[in-house]
């Protein structure tokens, strides 16, 4: 008996159970996917977006044609067998266009492809391609400046009102109602923008073309409203009781406070909101390709058509031959897409909610 | 006067406050009365359960319900033990401060804000260009079977997009187990592992159920990961294997108002269809809601 209660350093170490252990490390395993997949995202986009700028051959071939040109402007001032005799070699290696293979002949169009990418011309399906970026990028702009212009001020409003004016039994409902709105699908937004909103606002403001930014953005700001409003009224919420306090007992009244000490305190979180809605908004591809117009339109006005990134990718991804150039490029706006979002992510993450913690906690 | 001043200043405030919720309860409002308005007419028993007939001008929808039912099916088979047994890890084995567990949960954020289209060329280029293009040279000697668009790759997809739903319902549920019953349990001598099966795992049942309803709630909507993994303009059949392609709600009335000849004519199913996506999507959020406000009230 006395053995069995003294304890021994021995007798006290984790005894070792292979099921335990098991679990353990399958466990941390799969909890390792989401990193997992986040890097195979990162490599599996950017892979497909890299034989773009595989243009080595291009160099080789543009300077054989330039061979080939000379010889032939040669030919002309040539007498006889002087020349071929002179440049045997030349001559010789004179390549025939059609004798390429069809990685030079790709290479050849991501050269000319990666030329015109600092354009404004989306023209990617013509005898000339085209794939400047920059009215598409504008394009995108454009949407997501009018719909959060539209989200943030409501959402914020919204989320103060739920937070600081709301009795408690209102806020109960209000907050998974308006969560509801996150719950449509950006398909059915968009059919309702396109059936509805577009020909609503055509008959208020009288433009011509029917499909356009606006509406576009409109529609999607019911996407980023509930983001917005979410994340300010956490942010609101998290606002310790003893600000508010503070302000009441120095004689400042309910709404004074309200907008005064709690918005104030809640801007970096107001900011991450504004951030991730307009991450929410860059990469929406339904409502973009219902309700934009889809025309890569480079214009200041918003009631013109226009064509975002996203809705690119969404509309030309199904119809293009894969490993060619045009399926290169919409890779690489993928990719664009994909480092803009995560990097919003990331500052909305780091830099605004360490700021958020370090005002609350006293420094 | 300075009093007054104030009063109405305060009263302007919370009345624009309030305005902007009405204002977006308002939009919520319009947008069902529209959907159900628009679609009631061809709503019916029929509707659900016909194939689509003289080029989708007439008929049903039943492929698109039966490929959404599918899709999220299988997304749920692979998203649901996965994103459970994360959280697991989250709230039994990681350090709550742990660069580990900071990047896992960051990883987590980011997957849920990673534009949806991002996920439909991830799968392209990884499951249809990678995974199933390299089966089908290992197994099939280069015959084109896994390696083009079908519902496996869709649905697998699709669960990488409603993982981050199904992780942190879990998680949340999994934090409102008491923490004096893993307590009590080790303390009979149970291992840690007995524990989470015995005790974390059943208490968290609620949280899971959460977590699956608001994932397929999110999945049955989601069109753009399907663009090009998989959906379908239209079948004559039902997809019967996991290589076939599929049709599916969302991306039918994309189509439908988009791409087809006769919008105006189609009208009424475009509506009846989005009607039938807009219910199914807000009764698994309502419910989704309805259980998470349960258990946060647990927690408190």
């Amino acid at each position: 008996m006395a053995e069995n209660t003294r304890f021994t350093a021995e007798s006290l170490k984790k005894k070792f159970r292979l099921s335990e252990f098991l679990a353990e490390k399958f466990i941390t395993g799969i909890a390792f996917l989401s990193i997992t997949i986040i890097v195979l995202i990162f490599v599996f986009v950017f892979r497909e977006a890299i034989p773009l700028f595989r243009t080595g051959k291009a160099k080789e071939v543009a300077v054989k044609e330039q061979v080939t040109k000379i010889n032939e402007g040669l030919k002309p001032e040539s007498y006889g067998d002087t020349v071929n005799q002179a440049s045997p070699v030349v001559v010789t290696n004179k390549p025939a266009p059609q004798a390429y293979d069809e990685d030079v002949i790709r290479q050849v169009e991501n050269k000319k492809a990666l030329k015109t990418l600092n354009t404004a011309t989306w023209q990617p399906v013509s005898d000339n391609p085209r794939y400047g970026l920059w009215s598409l990028f504008f394009g995108t702009l454009k949407v997501t400046l009018i719909a959060i212009l539209i989200a943030a001020p409501l959402g914020i409003l919204a989320a103060l009102f739920t937070s600081a004016f709301a009795p408690t039994w209102l806020r109960e409902i209000l907050k998974p109602a308006i969560e509801l709105l996150a719950g449509f699908p950006s398909v059915v937004i968009g059919f309702f923008a396109l059936m509805v909103m577009a020909s609503f606002f055509q008959d208020l403001f009288g433009y011509a073309s029917r499909l356009n930014a606006f509406v576009g953005g409109v529609a999607m700001s019911l996407a980023a409203i509930p983001i917005i409003y979410t994340i300010t009224e956490d942010a609101l919420s998290s606002v310790p009781a003893t600000y508010k306090e503070a302000s009441l007992a120095l004689g400042a009244n309910h709404w004074q406070t309200a907008f005064f000490v709690t918005l104030p305190a809640a801007t970096p979180g107001i900011f991450a909101s504004i951030l991730l809605g307009t991450g929410r908004v860059f990469g929406e591809t339904m409502i973009a390709l219902m309700a934009t117009g889809n025309a890569a339109l480079l214009s200041a006005n918003p009631f013109e058509s226009v064509r975002t990134l996203a809705a690119t990718i969404g509309a030309e991804m199904a119809e293009v031959v894969y490993g060619d150039t045009h399926y290169s490029v919409l890779f690489l706006i993928g990719a664009l897409l994909f480092i803009f979002s995560f990097g919003m992510n990331a500052l909305a993450e780091f830099y605004i909610k360490g700021r958020l913690m370090k005002r609350f906690m006293g420094r | 006067m300075m009093k007054t001043f104030t009063k109405i200043k305060g009263a302007l405030i919370i009345g624009i406050t309030g305005l902007s919720v009405m204002v977006i309860l308002g939009i919520i409002a319009i947008i069902l009365v529209v959907v159900i308005i628009g679609g009631k007419s061809q709503f019916s028993w029929e509707f659900l359960t016909s194939f689509p007939q003289d080029g989708m001008t007439k008929g049903g929808i039943f492929p698109a319900i039966y490929g959404t039912v599918l899709l999220v099916l299988i997304m749920s088979v692979a998203a649901v033990p996965f994103g459970t047994i994360t959280a697991l890890y989250l709230t039994e084995y990681a350090k709550e401060n742990s660069w580990i567990a900071k990047t896992i949960r960051f990883a987590i954020r980011t997957l849920a804000v990673v534009p949806s289209i991002i996920f439909g060329l991830f799968g392209l280029g990884f499951f249809i260009k990678f995974v199933g293009a390299g089966m089908d040279n290992a197994f099939l000697g280069g015959r084109l079977v896994w390696g083009q668009p079908n519902i496996l790759w869709a649905s697998l997809t699709m669960s990488l997009l409603t993982l981050p739903v199904v992780i942190v319902s879990v998680e949340e549920s999994m934090k409102t187990v008491p923490r004096e019953l893993r307590e009590a349990s080790l303390a009979l001598g149970a291992t840690k592992w007995q524990t989470i099966r015995k005790v974390v795992l059943p208490g968290s049942v609620s949280g899971i159920l959460t977590g699956s309803i608001l994932a397929v709630g999110r999945g049955a909507g989601e069109v753009a990961p399907l663009l090009f993994t998989g959906a379908a303009y239209y079948l004559a059949t039902l997809p019967s294997t996991l290589h076939d392609q599929f049709m599916v709600l969302g991306y039918h009335i994309y189509i439908m108002s988009t791409q087809s000849a006769n919008v105006d004519q189609t009208l009424p199913i475009q509506f009846a269809t989005t009607l039938v996506l807009l219910l199914l999507t807000f009764i698994l959020n309502l419910i989704g809601v309805v259980l998470r406000s349960q258990i946060r009230r647990k927690q408190k």
